[in-house]
């Protein structure tokens, strides 16, 4: 069975073709330029073609799938009515299907649990990446913010951070919000 | 305050104005709704997130609802229409060399004189063993029904002497500069993208072809308008005082800012001004040149859902996917438009509303003063560029009439 992995992420690409592993009898393609995507489909000649939502070619392709006289046997989404929960579950992650007709739903619906599974598991990498980045920019403000008591202050990198730590316990809020508050008024005095 | 909430989805492109400034504008709060949107940069994921229940209502190229609606390329499911967000707005951007031979850069051209000098140039193609090639945004799409529309009328058979192939929005620039395409029909901002690009030469606008030609419309699941009914009729209302605002050109500048915003549109904001101040510049380096009606988004009625424009595009579906009239597909089709929750919505609130449902589209050449329930609406000129009008009692006879 061959497969196409449409996805121009080719990390998020590359963690489903791992877990693709599991299957026997599989020929994985990772397709992650737009340029020349649909002759790379045509000289494949796919029977499942994964794609992410995000993807701006999927109307290119799915335009592709409907009308290429060229592909012997056409291509349609999967979309299975009896199984509407595991294509809600696929759109939720984030991923679509497109099946070679004639595959029956009994191959398809592992491939696609698993793409799902995948789909999932890179997203919440992915929030956690940008949690971290969100905490590192936090980091920031409030090392910003201890610069400015310090020298407006003159007092030590621990007493400043004192400083904002007590403004927030008594006003209720976080440290951060405290730092920008400091590093805003700094910068609207003239910095 | 809003206790009632829709979310939308969109593309990012300049006629998904209406429900985003609603919202940015208070309109929406006014009636108290509170929208949250989805932006997509496909059409595909767009339908499939309104499908499976990501968003309440979508942003849509009409053809694809009632598509949707009849089953074509996966199984039917009933959408509605209660709203058409907006007519025409489209252009045709050709190669800048191309552009060059069929009209004079710069100037709208006359769509006749155009066409004419297009087909030599495609025949020219032909005979050197190649079709020129063509983007529209989407299968389903007005894009592509003018497009055709033009093309055969100009004595240019889509398919067989010109290709016409899909292409997203946001790369018709690239296709254009890297040679896929010869030309394309999208929506704003993404023709005003190629001239400032200096890889495109924006030669007609599909006003031209069709003065008052139906575009994105606000789609929604059928079983959904029906469980959100009071907060769809609450945002048509919001939209069509949103629509007031927006064509007035005090606020232009804002609307453009709005617009352009990383959230929405994520464009250049001087490029999504010219498109809602109906002066586009043609081609690189140009003056812009002042289009009435480039864009229509508000007087005449004009988010009204006509009948006779879900008919007319029903009529081009049959036409192009080369399938024959069937009368209960026809009923089907026609059906996606829904001007009776319009008028429940606008009813009783300051407004014109049609008296009809339906007319016959293309025939009115000068001012005229139509029935309706209530205010007044006085139509002008829209007018097809053939010349032909479109009865949607007789959409047989319609096609049998087409070259």
């Amino acid at each position: 069975m061959k497969i196409a992995i449409v996805d121009e992420s080719a990390v998020r690409a590359s963690i489903i073709e791992e877990g693709l592993a599991e299957f026997d009898d599989r020929e994985v393609y990772i397709l992650t330029e737009r340029q020349g995507l649909l002759a790379r489909i045509e000289e494949i000649g796919p029977d499942i073609v994964l794609m992410d939502l995000g993807n701006p070619s999927r109307d290119m392709l799915e335009e592709y799938f409907a009308v290429s006289r060229a592909l012997a046997r056409p291509i349609a989404m999967f979309v299975d009515e009896s199984d509407d929960d595991a294509i809600a579950a696929s759109i939720d992650a984030g991923v679509s299907a497109y099946v070679v007709d004639g595959l029956s739903s009994n191959r398809i619906k592992p491939l696609l649990d698993l793409a799902v599974r995948r789909f999932n598991a890179f997203a919440r990498l992915q929030n956690d990446l940008a949690e971290a980045k969100g905490r590192l920019a936090e980091r920031e403000t409030i090392d910003r913010a201890k610069r400015i008591l310090m020298d407006s202050k003159r007092v030590s990198e621990p007493e400043a951070y004192a400083e904002l730590r007590r403004k927030a316990m008594s006003s209720n809020r976080r440290i951060v919000d405290i730092a920008e508050a400091v590093v805003t008024a700094h910068d609207l005095m003239g910095g | 305050m809003a206790t009632r909430e829709l979310t939308i989805g969109f593309l990012p492109l300049v006629d998904a104005c209406l429900p985003i400034l609603a919202q940015e504008h208070g309109f929406a709060e006014e009636e108290g709704l509170s929208l949250t949107f989805v932006r997509d940069v496909s059409w595909a994921t767009v339908l499939d997130r309104l499908l499976y229940g990501h968003t309440d209502a979508s942003h849509m190229v009409a053809p694809l609802a009632i598509a949707t609606t009849l089953g074509r390329g996966r199984p039917p499911q009933k959408l509605v229409a209660p709203f058409v967000l907006g007519l025409n707005g489209n252009a045709i951007t050709l190669r800048k060399a191309l552009a060059e031979k069929v009209c004079e850069p710069g100037k709208f051209g006359d769509p006749r004189e155009v066409g004419a000098k297009f087909k030599q140039q495609a025949d020219a193609a032909l005979a050197a063993g190649r079709k020129l090639r063509l983007g529209v945004v989407h299968r389903y799409s007005s894009h592509n029904y003018k497009l055709r529309y033009w093309l055969a009328e100009c004595g240019v058979r889509p398919d067989e002497d010109v290709e016409i192939v899909t292409v997203a929005p946001p790369f018709v620039a690239d296709a254009l500069a890297n040679g896929e395409i010869d030309g394309a029909c999208v929506g704003e901002p993404w023709n005003s993208v190629c001239v400032e690009r200096d890889v495109g030469t924006i030669v007609l606008a599909t006003a031209q072809i069709w003065r008052r030609g139906v575009e994105k419309v606000l789609a929604l699941r059928e079983d959904r308008l029906e469980a959100k009914r009071e907060e769809v009729e609450a945002l048509i209302r919001a939209m069509r005082k949103t629509g007031e605002h927006f064509v007035d050109p005090a606020n232009w500048e804002q609307n453009s800012r709005v617009l352009a915003s990383e959230k929405y549109l994520a464009a250049d904001e001087r490029l999504v001004r010219r498109s809602i101040s109906d002066r586009l510049v043609l081609t690189h380096g140009a003056e812009p040149v002042h289009f009435p009606d480039f864009m229509f988004q508000h007087s005449e009625a004009a988010n009204f859902p006509w009948i006779s424009q879900a008919s007319w595009l029903y009529s081009q579906m049959v036409r192009w996917d080369q399938l024959t009239y069937d009368a209960a597909e026809a009923r089907m089709a026609a059906q996606v438009f829904r001007p009776d929750v319009y008028r429940s919505a606008k009813s009783g609130t300051p407004g014109p509303i049609p008296a009809a449902n339906s007319k016959v589209e293309g025939s009115v050449t000068q001012l005229t003063q139509v029935g309706t329930q209530q205010g007044s609406i006085t139509l002008s000129d829209n007018r097809f560029f053939d010349g032909r009008t479109f009865d949607p009692e007789d959409v047989e006879g319609y096609l049998a009439s087409l070259p």
